[in-house]
């Protein structure tokens, strides 16, 4: 497979999972697969990181899990998020936001800015 | 997500299990990708292997994943205890509201006993267990003979002793001593303005290097300054603050003493507190250093303290005194007075000297005291399982909706904390209430009493004590309750059937412990009173009513014996005879050491014409007095007073007690026999009745008076025998004196009767504590009485309707209440009987001349305890016979 591997940002994979079960709880496997569609497939989320990641989320009570049956009823462990989970989710969206447009405004610029306004 | 299938919900039925849920999570992880990739069209086994290798490792995650699950685990249990406690107060916050005569009721007991508790651990801590305050105070001894009777002459040592005994000991870091026969207001401070009274203690100069005490200015002592006349004072921090309004600029400063200029070097902290603990209840202003060389020929004056070197025993301590003891002199001048102190010289820890005696009294109060807490725990038991059945209904409810039996116990031990919290915090403040007003009791000679403080360890005793009685006498109803069928409560429609009977058997044993208790106290109370008023009752040799002293100021200096004599006769005299026309006194005399305080003795006089065996002759104890004294103090006596005509020309005279004539001319009169000091022979004139020297209790021993004309007395405390109010004549003693002499100080008249009050304050302050503790105990037995019957007469109400619609009488009914009440007395009388009979032995060395089997006693509380029994099932009795049968039937 022929794909960018795009090394996340400390922080941006909480960000993701979180942002992935807006529309609804999901187990782990589906976490990944959503985002890795969501990313067309640009974003490839590393397994072995997600895991713990979820588990650090329940902990700090953003996320809450139960046990259900999956599409083809295997057990599988669903994670939905708390009320508390989703503004967390606002707030770090909208920092990310605002630092994107921030990098994005400097990577932008095309000519130097006045000397007085460095001074 | 489907829903789950119904034996899913079994999956973790035995609890949480973070392992497996993280091992299931991941396997389906692996499983759903190797579906994905299998779908992809790769090798079902290629597949799964490429899964794992995608995922990374595993085992790693899976570990990370136990943990967080573990950890998760815990905090969940403990937010959801946490949420179950909360509840569980608020509920008892309100359950409590809605009973407020409950909550007042049990609070007020609780506090009472815990505020007891606390103080009295307070008393025992700071006089039992917590150590002297000087550093390393276990290193300090105190060394004196075995207790004998001949007084503080025998419990000191001379100076040339203590030289010796400080060089030839090889166990100490350094011996010490002070001056033991020091008389209050022995000083008087002069050159600023009217002249002050001040006592002073003289002091070997190395005594606070010894205990460890530094001065907060100044210097203190140096061991050269108890050699020769050195005019050095240092203040006490009191006196420094009280009659020096806490002058900065002091040390260096010369004060007059007596006459005398003196010059202060320092002033000492105010943790150190000569009086309590060397002699309890002594006020103590300044020290002066002990001039040995002048002490020399003086005899035995110095009490011996001394610091042994780090890690030796007190065991070796006196393993070297007996090796040095052979060589010890009485005085270094006459060898024939060597090795006088032949097993005389014994150390024993400061400590045990100071509170030793007092161990079994305090241990006694603590008993005393936590037998009360004991009785309170039952009454509260009591009281919770009262309401406990009649709230029977709503945990069987609550029970059937849900809740576990350990929640419901939980819910009733909540209670019992939260009392048992509002109780000790409130028992707190009235034991810091109390310990303040038994720290500023200066009247009462129990060492170490200004120390006194609520400090860490009674806080933590608070806690101790009150979660104790929380949990024993909360659980007990808690557990009771919960054993309940749920059922029979629920179908039992009526007040008073099933459970209530059980509760009422239980109730009742209570009942009894608590009565039982009650009676023990009681009976130690009981017998602890027998003996103070046994103690009053003892014929002290002399009258203490209306008679009181003062310390009169005189100066006899004179160039030779003879005119010092003469002089200090002449103003004795003049004091006395003015004294005496004032209008109302009887009687007034001279002394130089009253009853009950210190006192001395010379050495050893012999009955002319008779031989003893060395030993068998007794050392009198000896007071120098004037004509008039024996009748001033009320003594008894046999023969004639002294007259001023005993002067130092004429015959020798000398007065004696019964236990001497006894010991010297047994079964004669002793009046006109002859005593014979060396060369001397000394006249009797008299004999007077023994008199207490030391303490009320104690016995007395060989006593010898010799006129203030023929002999050198120590001090002048004049007595005075009057029917005017100390108060009222004190003005006009003061004034007669201080018109005979200006120095004279304005020392305080103080009544005799005082002086014996101090002496049996301990014994007064241990017995009214132990009668309060047992009248509280009295009193909380009571109310469990009251408790149970009230209870058993609302639960009865039917039945006692149906009885009296039968024709049975409000009498009858009156008295099977007062019946059941005298059962429930009885018993726990005679539990508490039998329990006092066999415990009391243990007393036996707190009283005096009262046998531990003393019958009136017993009788007493007996009695006592019937009364207030039958006094507490009157009003449920009255209740009982005032029932309505209609009402009563008709309210079913």
């Amino acid at each position: 497979m022929d794909t960018t591997r795009l090394e996340f940002l400390r922080g941006t994979l909480d960000v993701l999972v979180l942002k992935a079960l807006v529309w609804g709880p999901l187990h782990g496997y589906a976490v990944t697969s959503l985002i890795r569609q969501h990313s067309d497939d640009a974003l490839l989320v590393e397994e072995g990181t997600l895991y713990p990641a979820l588990w650090r989320l329940e902990g700090k009570g953003l996320l809450e899990s139960e046990w259900g049956l999956s599409e083809n009823n295997r057990k599988a462990k669903f994670y939905r998020l708390t009320p508390e989970g989703r503004r967390q989710l606002r707030n770090e969206v909208k920092a990310w936001e605002a630092y994107a447009a921030a990098v994005a405004k400097v990577l932008g610029a095309t000519q130097p800015p006045r000397a007085e306004e460095i001074a | 997500m489907n829903s789950i299938p119904m034996w899913r919900r079994y999956a973790r039925f035995f609890g949480a299990d973070p392992v497996a849920d993280v091992k299931d999570e991941l396997r389906f992880h692996l499983d759903a990708k190797t579906d994905d990739l299998i779908s992809q069209g790769w090798d079902p086994k290629e597949a799964r292997r490429e899964a794992e290798r995608q995922f990374g490792d595993v085992k790693a995650v899976q570990k990370i994943g136990t943990q967080m699950g573990r950890h998760m685990e815990q905090r969940k249990r403990l937010s959801e205890y946490g949420r179950d406690v909360r509840q569980d107060l608020h509920y008892t916050f309100r359950t409590l509201f809605r009973d407020p005569a409950f909550a007042v009721v049990s609070i007020l007991i609780l506090t009472l006993a815990i505020g007891a508790n606390i103080a009295v651990f307070s008393v025992v801590n700071t006089l039992l267990l917590r150590p002297l305050p000087f550093p390393n105070s276990q290193e300090l001894v105190w060394i004196a003979p075995p207790p004998n009777s001949c007084g503080l002459s025998c419990a000191t040592y001379s100076a040339d002793a203590y030289e010796e005994f400080r060089d030839q000991s090889r166990v100490y870091e350094g011996v010490t001593g002070y001056e033991a026969f020091t008389t209050p207001d022995n000083l008087r401070l002069t050159g600023r303005g009217e002249p002050q009274p001040a006592t002073s203690i003289e002091v070997v100069g190395n005594f606070f290097q010894v205990l460890g005490v530094r001065p907060i200015m100044g210097r203190l002592f140096t061991p050269e300054e108890s050699r020769g006349p050195h005019p050095v004072a240092l203040l006490t921090d009191a006196y420094w603050r009280r009659q020096f309004h806490s002058d900065r600029e002091i040390v260096g400063k010369a004060v007059e003493l007596s006459g005398v200029p003196v010059t202060v070097v320092g002033v000492l902290p105010p943790s150190f507190d000569f009086g309590a603990v060397f002699s309890p209840g002594a006020k103590t202003d300044l020290f002066v250093p002990l001039d040995l060389d002048q002490e020399r020929n003086y005899g035995n004056i110095v009490t011996l303290i001394a610091r042994l070197k780090p890690g030796v025993t007190v065991a070796q301590a006196l393993d070297d005194a007996n090796r040095v003891a052979p060589d010890i002199y009485f005085n270094t001048k006459y060898p024939e007075t060597l090795g006088r102190y032949k097993g005389n010289l014994i150390p024993v820890t400061l400590k045990d000297y100071v509170t030793g005696k007092l161990r079994r009294s305090l241990i006694a109060l603590w008993a005393a005291v936590g037998a009360i807490l004991l009785i309170a725990g039952v009454n509260l038991s009591n009281l919770l399982l009262a309401r406990a059945a009649a709230r029977a209904k709503e945990f069987a409810v609550r029970g059937a909706l849900g809740a576990s039996r350990g929640r419901i116990v939980r819910q009733l031990l909540m209670e019992s904390l939260l009392l048992s919290a509002i109780g000790g915090l409130l028992g707190l403040g009235l034991a810091f209430t109390v310990i303040r007003w038994l720290a500023h009791q200066g009247s009462v000679a129990l060492p170490l009493l200004s120390s006194l403080r609520i400090d860490s360890q009674a806080v933590g005793w608070t806690i101790l004590v009150a979660v104790f009685t929380a949990m024993v006498f909360g659980l007990l109803p808690g557990l009771r309750i919960a054993s309940g069928n749920l059922n029979d409560v629920l179908k039992d429609s009526g007040a008073g059937a099933g459970l209530g009977r059980k509760h009422e058997r239980l109730r009742s044993v209570l009942v009894i412990s608590e009565v039982a208790l009650a009676c023990m106290l009681l009976v130690s109370a009981g017998l602890l009173m027998r003996s103070f008023l046994k103690v009053l009752d003892v014929d002290l040799g002399f009258q203490p009513d209306r008679a009181a002293s003062i310390n009169v100021e005189y100066d006899d200096s004179a160039p030779n014996r003879d005119a010092s004599v003469a002089k200090r006769t002449a103003i004795f005299r003049q004091v006395i005879e003015r004294v005496s026309s004032l209008p109302g006194v009887e009687a007034a005399g001279i002394a130089d050491y009253l009853p009950l305080g210190p006192n001395r003795e010379w050495d050893t006089p012999v009955p002319q014409g008779k031989t003893f065996a060395p030993g068998e002759l007794p050392d009198p104890l000896v007071y120098v007095i004037t004509p008039g004294f024996i009748r001033a103090m009320g003594i008894h006596l046999h023969g004639r007073d002294f007259t001023w005509a005993d002067g130092p020309n004429s015959e020798k005279v000398v007065l004696i007690n019964a236990s001497a004539a006894r010991a010297y001319w047994p079964g004669e009169d002793a009046v006109g026999k002859i005593l014979t000091r060396d060369k001397e022979e000394d006249h009797v004139v008299g004999v007077v009745d023994d008199v207490r020297e030391e303490s009320v209790e104690a016995t007395t021993a060989a006593q010898i008076y010799y006129p203030a004309m023929q002999q050198g007395p120590n001090s002048a405390q004049l007595v005075v025998r009057s029917q005017v109010p100390p108060v009222t004549l004190g003005a006009s003693i003061l004034r007669v004196l201080r018109e005979l002499n200006p120095n004279q100080p304005a020392s305080e008249f103080r009544p005799i009767r005082a002086i014996v009050d101090r002496s049996v304050s301990p014994r007064r302050f241990f017995m009214f504590l132990v009668a309060a503790f047992a009248g509280l105990g009295l009193l909380l037995a009571a109310l469990g009485i009251y408790g149970v019957i009230s209870y058993s007469v609302t639960q009865k109400t039917q039945e006692i309707g149906v009885r009296m619609a039968l024709g049975a009488s409000a009498g009858r009914v009156q008295r099977d209440v007062t019946v059941s009440t005298l059962r429930l007395a009885a018993a726990g009388i005679a539990a508490g009987t039998v329990a006092s009979l066999a415990s009391v032995r243990l007393l036996a060395s707190l009283l005096f001349s009262t046998s531990p089997w003393d019958g009136a006693t017993y009788l007493a509380v007996l009695v006592l305890l019937l009364m207030v029994a039958l006094l507490a099932g009157y009003l449920p009795a009255r209740r009982a016979s005032n029932i309505q049968p209609m009402v009563a039937l008709r309210n079913q």
